[in-house]
């Protein structure tokens, strides 16, 4: 009995991470289309319905998976058999698996369980998104490698040179939030920034490294390899390492950059936005500064947190498509000199900063 | 400002502003329109197959044959359009007329829209005003070159647009093409 709960517990926190990431990711396919359309005074995808049923054109997605599903997979007489088809794979796997160890809310109390709302729970949560996330680009590389290409092979080169270059910064900014909250624990971080600095001002990553937020946010939309940042995929250039792929293996390496974003908008939420804090909600109910108190239910606490999380990484994700729709696209060497001699020293520059400013503050807030 | 471009930070940021406004204007007017505010749009698109912006009185579109009150054509196949139109897309066999008022009836008229170059020079030259470009028809596609050539039935049964320049006429459709 007992085995059993925690086995369906354990597969309820996989089963709920995996299908907000997948339907967010689904859903983004829509949201791009749509929310580049408004910003562009256009009214964007709006053609597929279903029995005379449009909404908004929210079975685009539907219709594109279906498109994709029924077209020609082709693979290329000179690519790798194997190495070919593995390649999609294999970038969607990571990235779906990246999310894991993002905390989506606090501890859960059930029936004199506690249940972490995460869905593995790692000492080394950080870590783990960040090696999830640079393993992704295995898939672009042996995309690039396989498809016997020089423009797919071209493509691989230039995600690997991206991804380093993002990975480094990404690395370097976290060090900052590290050493603030003192844990490489995602649910720890977003504890810590639980508290309160000077009584009123919640201590989440943005207010105690401004800094770091934005390298990591610049970093983390280089990682998703999509404009400003699309030197692997340069329509402009090069068509880039799926230039051979089509069919749904096509659309896998369109999802596996959906998904990337998503899992930068959740670390980014966990890291930098108070992950899913609500300001002045806590384990008991509201509590504001000034002592006023209101006591509320732990599952409806519990369901403000999850909401607030959700919240807070479609705002991100808001944010990030805004970028993507309104800035030009980086040429590579643009890419690679803003990833070496812009973010590198910065982010390098901010964990100094940090351990000075930690030095003379004495310890963590 | 050439040191604060290049620290790009802040550019990003009123591009990003702009956009953003962009994003919330139309928005709100999507809301406002939702909501029964129907005059309120928060696009600028015009959705093509099911409306139309209205056309110009003047614009010139497909051709038709103007009809006499019995239905017989206009034209008296004088050759005249066949004669000026500049791209050789206009086709006449003339034939006797039963009328002896009048003294001949086009036996063909065959226009080829594949050559036409709508210079309009043909309504121009038609002393019988028995040709015109108003139908308001612009969509014009085939399989095959001979489906783009309009006979004499078809731009008889053509009708003149509406007062909004739009066609009034069933577009006519090629026999290799199905809607």
């Amino acid at each position: 009995m007992s085995l059993a709960a925690d086995l369906g517990i354990a597969f309820g926190r996989v089963a709920f991470v995996m299908l907000f990431v997948l339907n967010m990711g689904g859903l983004l396919t829509w949201v791009e289309r749509k929310q580049s359309a408004i910003m562009q005074d256009r009214i964007g995808a709006n053609r597929a319905s279903i029995l005379g049923l449009r909404l908004f054109g929210l079975f685009h997605p539907l219709a594109d998976a279906i498109k994709m599903l029924t077209k020609e997979d082709f693979r290329p007489a000179r690519a790798d058999r194997v190495l070919f088809g593995l390649a999609p794979f294999v970038s969607v796997f990571f990235a779906l698996t990246a999310f894991a160890s993002i905390p989506f809310g606090d501890t859960l109390r059930v029936g004199g369980r506690e249940i972490p709302l995460q869905a593995v729970t790692l000492n080394v949560g950080v870590l783990y998104v960040f090696a999830m996330l640079s393993l992704g680009v295995y898939g672009v590389m042996m995309a690039g490698w396989s498809s016997g290409n020089n423009f797919a092979l071209l493509g691989g080169q230039r995600a690997a040179a991206l991804m380093i270059t993002a990975e480094v910064a990404i690395g370097a900014s976290i060090m900052g939030v590290i050493m603030v909250y003192g844990s490489l624990n995602m649910m720890d971080i977003v504890r810590g920034q639980g508290a309160l600095l000077w009584g009123w001002l919640p201590a989440w990553g943005i207010v105690t490294q401004p800094l770091a937020f934005v390298l990591f946010l610049t970093a983390g939309i280089a990682a998703t390899k999509r404009i400003p940042f699309d030197m692997p995929e340069g329509e402009s250039e090069i068509i880039g390492y799926f230039v051979e792929y089509s069919g749904m293996k096509f659309g896998m390496f369109a999802m596996a950059d959906f998904l990337e974003t998503v899992v930068i908008a959740g670390m980014t939420t966990s890291l930098f936005l108070g992950g899913w804090q609500v300001p002045y909600l806590d384990a008991a109910g509201v509590r504001l500064p000034w002592g006023w108190t209101w006591a509320l239910p732990h599952l409806l606490v519990v369901l403000l947190q999850v909401g607030a999380f959700v919240l807070k990484v479609c705002a991100v994700i808001f944010f990030m498509m805004l970028i993507r729709w309104t800035l030009p696209r980086f040429r590579y060497d643009q890419a690679m000199r803003l990833g070496w001699l812009g973010l590198f020293p910065l982010s390098i520059a901010n964990i100094v900063l940090t351990g000075l400013v930690l030095l003379l503050w004495g310890g963590r807030p | 400002m050439r040191a604060l471009q290049r620290f790009y930070l802040v550019e990003v940021l009123s591009g990003v502003a702009l956009t953003a406004a962009h994003f919330f204007r139309n928005m709100g007017r999507h809301a406002a329109h939702a909501l029964g505010k129907k005059d309120a749009r928060g696009a600028v698109t015009i959705q093509y197959p099911d409306e139309r912006r209205p056309y110009s009185p003047r614009l010139r579109t497909l051709h038709r044959l103007v009809r006499r009150e019995d239905g017989s054509p206009r034209c008296v196949a004088c050759m005249m359009c066949e004669t000026v139109c500049p791209a050789h897309c206009i086709y006449i066999v003339a034939a006797e007329h039963p009328n002896p008022e009048i003294e001949k009836v086009p036996a063909r008229f065959d226009i080829d829209v594949g050559k036409c170059v709508f210079c309009g020079y043909c309504v121009e030259a038609c002393p019988e005003d028995a040709i015109r470009m108003d139908t308001g028809i612009l969509e014009f596609s085939s399989y095959t070159r001979g489906g783009m050539i309009y006979t004499k039935e078809a731009l008889l049964a053509l009708e003149p647009a509406g007062p909004d320049g739009h066609p009034r006429s069933p577009i006519p459709i090629p026999a290799d093409r199905t809607p």
